[in-house]
This record gives C-alpha cells, sequence and structure tokens, in this order.
C-alpha cells in the first residue's frame, strides 16, 4: 500500500461520533413519525374541530334565539380595560390555552412510553436489529439516541404542535370576533403573553427530561431485557411487587407507608413521561398547598393557575429538590444496565 | 496451501472457541484460521453450531475461548470492528418501515467506508426506487437492496449468513455472481453458511463442516480434492472396496459409488472409475447419523 491511499484511508475511516450520533436520532424520527410527528398534532386537530364545532353550535343556537352577539365592541372594552384587567385577561388566556394543549401532552405521554418499550425490543422481534448491529454504531449510541429521542425530540414536536394549535386556536376565534365586526387584534394577539408562555414551554423540556429518566430508563431496561411481551415486565413487576409488600406489610415493617412505593418508585417508573409530573414536589405551595381551598380562589382570582403552577419558584424548587435527582441517579443506572443486556441480546422469543 | 495461510495474516483466529446454552454444547473447544483472500463456506446441519460461531465472531454473543477478527476483540471492541467487518444474516433483516432511500443515508452517515455512489450504482441495476419501503419489497428485491449496500462497503470481512434462503434460483444465482464479480477480491475475505451447498462449492476456496459444537472437516478446497475420492466399482470389486473401509457407499446403475477418505487415489483407480466427491455427497458423507 503506498503513502497516499494510506493517507485516504486514514481519511475515510475517521467516522464523526456527532455526524453518527445525529443520524441515529434521524433514523428514531423516521421509524416513529407516525407517533412523534403526527400523532400530537391529529391530537391539535381534534382539539381545533372540537372548538370549531362548539363556535358553530354557539352561532347556531344564538341565531335561534335571536340573540346578537355584534355591537360588543372588543375595541372599546380593550381601551377601558385597565392594566390589572389587562394582566387577567392575559392570564386567562394563557390558561385557556394551556389546557388546549392538554390533550396534545397526554398523546406525548402515551407516545414515549410506548415507544420506549418497544425502542429496544422491537428491533430484536423483527431481527432487524442484525442490521442495525452490523453497522460500527455502539451500544451505548444507539441506546443514548432512544433516552433524547423520548426526552428531546419528542417533546420538541409536540411543543410544535401546541404552538401550532394555540395560532390555529387564536386565528379561529379572530375569525369569529370578524364575523360578528369584532377587532380581536388588540387583545388576541398581544405578543408578549404568548411568547413568555411558549418559551416556558421549551424552557421546561429539560426539567421534564430529568424528571423522566426512572421512567426512561426502566422501560428501556425492560425492552432490552424481555424475550417477549416487554409491557407486562414494566408493569405487572412492579406492581407484583407492590401487592406481594401489600400482603406481607414488609414495607410497613421497614417504617415505609406503602403509599410511598406506590407514588415514589411505580409512579416514578411507569409516569414519569408525563410533562411535568414534578408539580408537587419541592418548593413552597406544591398541588397540595394549591388544593386547600384558600390557594384555589387566590389563584383563580387572579387567573394566575398557569403562573402558579409553572412558577420560576416551582421550576426551581423542583430542580433543588432531591426526588429529582435520585431519579436521575437511578434513571441512568437503569440506562446504564439496558446498555448491558442490549450488547448481548439479540434473540426474542417471538 | 499450509504455507500460503502461514504467511499472510489471518483474518480470523480462534483458539479453544467454547459455547454452552444450558446443558447444551454449541461450540467445543474449537480452533480454527480464516486467511485474507479466501471464501470459506461453514457447513453444518441445524443446531451444529454455525450461527453460534458467527455470533462470536461478531460480537453478538459471549463465548470462551481466544478469538481475534483482523486483530480485535470481538467482545470488547465490537464498533470498530463493525467499521471492517461487514454482515447479512438471513434474508429479511431489513427494517420494515425503511426507505430505500433512508437505507442508503444512513449506512452513508454511519459507515466511513461505505461509498454511496458505488451503491447507487448496483441499485441502478435493479428496479428498486428510493421511496419504496422494504415492506413492500419482495424476498428477492430485499436481499438485492442488502447486498448493494453491503458491497459499496469497503470491509475486510464479509459474514453471510444463509444469505439466500427462501430465494428463488434466479436471486440466488444473481446474489454469488454479483459478489464473485464485483465485490470479491485478495484483500477480501468472505465466510458463508448455508444449506444450499450445491451453489456455492464452485466458488468456495476452504471448507469447514461443522457437527455438534466440533469441526470434522477444514480444509482448503484442494486439499479435498486430495484427500477424498469418490470410485463408481462394478459389482466384482465391491468386496474389495469395503475391505478399504469408506466414508459411505451408494447404488448408482448398478454399480455402486465409494466415498474413500486418505485412501491413496492410485490405489483406488484400481477399483473403477475416480470422481472428485461434490460438497454435497461428502456433507451427507460426514454428517450421517446426525440426526438419528
Amino acid at each position: 500500500m503506498n503513502a497516499p491511499s494510506e493517507i485516504r484511508q486514514a481519511a475515510m475511516t475517521k467516522s464523526n461520533p456527532m455526524q453518527t450520533f445525529l443520524w441515529l436520532l434521524k433514523r428514531e424520527y423516521w421509524e416513529h413519525r407516525g407517533g412523534f410527528f403526527w400523532a400530537p398534532l391529529i391530537a391539535g386537530g381534534v382539539v381545533i374541530a372540537i372548538a370549531l364545532l362548539s363556535l358553530v353550535v354557539a352561532e347556531a343556537t344564538a341565531a335561534r334565539h335571536g340573540i346578537n352577539l355584534g355591537g360588543m365592541n372588543l375595541d372599546t372594552i380593550a381601551h377601558n380595560m385597565t392594566a390589572d384587567q389587562i394582566a387577567q385577561f392575559n392570564a386567562g388566556l394563557t390558561v385557556g390555552l394551556m389546557a388546549l394543549s392538554i390533550p396534545i401532552m397526554v398523546t406525548l405521554s402515551f407516545v414515549v412510553f410506548f415507544y420506549l418499550l418497544g425502542a429496544l425490543y422491537d428491533d430484536r422481534r423483527d431481527r432487524s436489529v442484525l442490521f442495525w448491529k452490523s453497522l460500527p454504531v455502539s451500544d451505548l449510541d444507539t441506546v443514548l439516541s432512544k433516552v433524547v429521542a423520548a426526552v428531546l425530540v419528542a417533546p420538541a414536536l409536540a411543543i410544535a404542535a401546541t404552538i401550532v394549535l394555540h395560532l390555529a386556536f387564536l386565528i379561529l376565534v379572530s375569525a369569529y370576533a370578524g364575523l360578528h365586526s369584532v377587532n380581536p387584534l388588540p387583545l388576541l394577539w398581544n405578543p408578549a403573553p404568548l411568547l413568555a408562555m411558549w418559551t416556558k414551554l421549551i424552557l421546561l423540556i429539560p426539567l421534564n427530561a430529568l424528571w423522566a429518566l426512572p421512567t426512561v430508563g426502566w422501560l428501556l431496561l425492560c425492552s432490552a431485557f424481555a424475550r417477549s411481551k416487554p409491557f407486562l415486565w414494566a408493569v405487572a413487576v412492579p406492581v407484583a411487587f407492590g401487592a406481594v409488600m401489600g400482603f406481607t406489610h414488609l414495607l410497613q415493617q421497614l417504617s415505609i407507608p406503602s403509599a410511598w412505593y406506590w407514588k415514589n418508585i411505580v409512579g416514578r417508573i411507569l409516569f414519569g413521561v408525563v410533562p411535568g409530573g414534578w408539580f408537587d414536589i419541592g418548593g413552597n405551595g406544591g398541588i397540595r398547598a394549591l388544593s386547600t381551598g384558600d390557594n384555589v380562589n387566590i389563584a383563580l382570582d387572579r387567573f394566575d393557575l398557569v403562573n402558579s403552577l409553572l412558577s420560576w419558584n416551582r421550576i426551581l424548587g423542583a430542580l433543588a429538590s432531591p426526588e429529582l435527582w435520585i431519579g436521575v441517579a437511578a434513571g441512568v443506572a437503569l440506562i446504564v444496565a439496558a446498555i448491558a443486556f442490549r450488547r448481548h441480546r439479540v434473540e426474542t422469543s417471538v | 496451501m499450509n504455507d500460503v495461510s502461514a504467511t499472510t495474516t489471518n483474518i480470523v483466529r480462534a483458539r479453544g472457541l467454547a459455547k454452552r446454552y444450558g446443558s447444551t454444547v454449541a461450540l467445543d473447544h474449537v480452533d480454527f484460521d480464516i486467511a485474507a483472500g479466501r471464501i470459506v463456506g461453514l457447513i453444518g446441519p441445524n443446531g451444529a453450531g454455525k450461527t453460534t460461531a458467527l455470533k462470536a465472531i461478531l460480537g453478538l454473543a459471549e463465548f470462551e475461548g481466544e478469538l481475534s477478527v483482523l486483530g480485535l476483540d470481538p467482545r470488547t471492541q465490537r464498533t470498530q470492528l463493525m467499521q471492517q467487518v461487514c454482515f447479512i444474516a438471513d434474508v429479511a433483516v431489513l427494517p420494515r418501515w425503511l426507505r430505500v432511500s433512508e437505507a442508503v443515508d444512513f449506512v452513508a452517515g454511519v459507515h466511513p467506508r461505505f461509498s454511496r455512489e458505488k451503491c447507487l450504482a448496483f441499485l441502478a441495476r435493479t428496479k428498486l426506487q428510493p421511496t419504496q419501503r422494504v415492506r413492500e419489497l419482495s424476498k428477492g428485491m430485499i436481499v438485492q437492496l442488502h447486498l448493494a449496500l453491503v458491497m459499496a462497503i469497503d470491509a475486510k470481512l464479509l459474514v453471510l449468513d444463509e444469505p439466500t434462503l427462501g430465494l428463488d434460483i434466479l436471486y440466488r444465482k444473481e446474489f454469488y455472481q454479483n459478489l464473485l464479480n464485483d465485490y470479491f477480491d485478495e484483500q477480501k475475505t468472505i465466510l458463508v453458511t448455508t444449506h444450499q451447498v450445491e451453489e456455492i462449492e464452485h466458488i468456495l476456496t476452504d471448507l469447514i463442516f461443522i457437527k455438534d459444537g466440533r469441526l470434522i472437516v477444514n480444509a482448503s478446497m484442494d486439499q479435498i480434492g486430495e484427500r477424498y475420492a469418490e470410485v463408481m466399482v462394478g459389482p466384482d470389486k465391491v468386496e474389495a472396496a469395503r475391505a478399504l473401509k469408506p466414508l459411505n457407499e451408494r447404488g448408482i446403475f448398478g454399480k455402486t459409488v465409494f466415498l474413500f477418505d486418505g485412501v491413496p487415489q492410485a490405489q483406488l483407480a484400481q477399483l473403477g472409475e475416480l470422481h472428485k466427491p461434490s460438497v454435497a455427497d461428502l456433507f451427507v458423507a460426514t454428517m450421517k447419523g446426525t440426526y438419528a
């Protein structure tokens, strides 16, 4: 072999790890376009369809009873509102838009849950794992690409769908207002609260990701480990364990209440992928505090529910809580175990 | 042939390679070497340990003993190894959701030794369309795609595990023709397992028979030609032939065909017409009693 071709050889064999990882993410997206991209959009579409239907029904009802919605001038209303009232309206709008996005977040939770359960199992079942393993990609990179797809790629796409939904809803309401000769621009299309809300949603992706790690790790471990029925492994093992503990009162003897097990173990390893699961931990005034009548009233009075739920205090509280970081450590350990199983478990029994 | 393999570097070197699943011994401390530039057939009945050996070489399973592939340890260096080793396991292991264009893009993205131009040139000879998904393709077309991907990788070792199982004869012939004409050269080594021995025996340079986790035969085709011989013997000399302890005998057109191992060919020539045995006949003779 002469010198130039050796140099060429060396250059050729240099693979760029970052590039490989991006291709792995792309592969996850190709395979799960339906769940990652279309499912949240369709959930948003259903919300819009329901909203549209409601407006049509409202319009029909109003027409039947001779109620005239016209003449109400949002423009003047906006001018006559105090700064405090405008803030209240914006907060209310934010609450409403956030509530609209719940179906997308629920969809995302289901998609990610089942994605993780199948991530290291489906390719073993259809034997395509033999193709993926014939390429120079480490098991570490493969598993990490699935973690990143679950906690960053899928949520980012869901939030993009949420933003599309919000815009579509605002356009729909504006069109409706316009139909009744009301100018929707000054109140509905105030960019500041919208941008603030969207920014917060995007910034919360990393916190949700950290919170989800125990679930991500557990589901990936079951996915890499199970020779059949990963779902059964993932759900039946912790539930059966809890039931046995309940019968034998073993946990109580260790002075651990069984509610603690269900909430902090089962809840964390099965429901961690639900966005915002960290709401009621750490920080001053969690959902527990909110659920006392007083606080709810205050929050609702101020139309401040969302701001209270997603306040920086609460977010920092969650970030400072031991629950979050113990979960992160447990999640990392479970992911390491999943990588170990991925190395040599190639077959399923199906 | 031995002196040739001694001077060239071995692509695969196994010493005391062993693997058991529970109480079943899949590989029973086997030793073998595979030299560069060879096409080695690993032949054995079902459950003989072929796939176990391939899995060990590819770093897909744990094993006991020493194994070095291209100087790397498949247990700990699988990722580096896969830059130089290609692998077609069985037909239809390509994921069903993958599009042809995505397969090319992905392999181009992660494999530093992949040539997109070569791959597209191979694909241009088929009816495959870039937007087609694997699930829309026939078994034969899936293998065409897989082969196009693999042949575009400049690898040192290609491992094929039953690559043409379930394909019709046109696809099977095309598969091996492409491999020989457009892929194989003295820098490359191919290790292939198949049950369709007849179709590959003319391309093999070396033969390994494996039975119950042990190597029964491990020789170059030239050595096999020297060592084994078939003689078609008339009824009068049957007893004389049997006295030489043949591996196998079978009747054909009133004559008897004997298969001998290691009997000097000059001696055999006196009994009747000499033939080089086919790999399939050799296989059947050496594997007698496997399933009994």
